[in-house]
């Protein structure tokens, strides 16, 4: 499907990011004209996959995280959140609810919640090269518009 | 992340406000074992009615604040959950385990 807007975001994983890349999305989504719950569960979503970047993909160091935001024809939201971390070696693992390698702030539940808020999920990873998370949320077109 | 406690024989009424995340979500723990291990509460009430925002670390918090009034012997309760808090604590099936009014 076309894509009809784009913005690319690359920042350090530093954990106050998290805070800066949800409301960096729900202010692209604005366009779409959501509702306030489409807004809530996409900064949701963008802060689960930007966490597990920050938390996981770099365990010892600072690297770069991308945060790619599309809207494509039919009124859909496209994020990507890239990091050329460690990877996942067992990506169905990691999807499981209660799953985490993460310490106990943790609760093992963010891929879980993004399956929920959003229409797709689709994790690509390979260990030693990084993780792309790619999800989409079509944005129901109100009436009036 | 601001954490706000209130006593009043021993029950301890903690209210929670802002955004929660992993950025967060260490203060808050550490707040609420602190506030926690001081009062030794008979029942802890968690107030999220200025909770603007949380992801599934709030489930983390809370999870833990639960473990440790099991641990004192007390209860725990969660009351004025915000919409989306209480989307991400469902989605997580967190009802079945804590008690929220």
């Amino acid at each position: 499907m076309k894509i009809e807007n784009q913005v690319t975001l690359e920042f350090p994983s530093r954990s106050a990011n998290e805070g800066f890349a949800r409301a960096a999305a729900a202010c692209f989504a604005a366009q779409l004209d959501p509702t306030l719950e489409e807004v809530n569960d996409i900064k949701t979503a963008v802060s689960e996959a930007v966490t597990n970047a920050i938390v996981h993909a770099y365990p010892d160091t600072l690297g770069r995280v991308a945060l790619k935001l599309r809207i494509r024809e039919g009124n859909s939201l496209e994020i990507v959140v890239k990091d050329w971390g460690v990877g996942i070696a067992d990506v169905e693992q990691a999807r499981t609810p209660l799953f985490t390698t993460g310490s106990e702030e943790r609760s093992g539940m963010g891929f879980t919640i993004m399956e929920s808020f959003m229409d797709t999920l689709r994790v690509r990873s390979a260990p030693g090269k990084g993780t792309t998370v790619t999800m989409a949320r079509r944005i129901v077109r109100r009436a009036g518009q | 992340m601001p954490v706000t406690c209130k006593e009043k024989e021993r029950c301890l009424t903690a209210l929670v406000a802002g955004e929660l995340d992993h950025h967060g979500a260490r203060t808050v723990m550490e707040e609420l074992d602190r506030r926690i291990d001081q009062a030794q509460p008979r029942q802890l009430t968690l107030d999220l009615s200025g909770l603007s925002f949380t992801d599934s670390s709030g489930i983390a918090v809370l999870l833990r604040a639960h473990r440790r009034m099991g641990q004192v012997q007390g209860s725990m309760r969660v009351v004025n959950t915000p919409p989306q808090a209480g989307k991400v604590f469902r989605a997580a099936g967190l009802e079945r385990i804590i008690r929220f009014e």
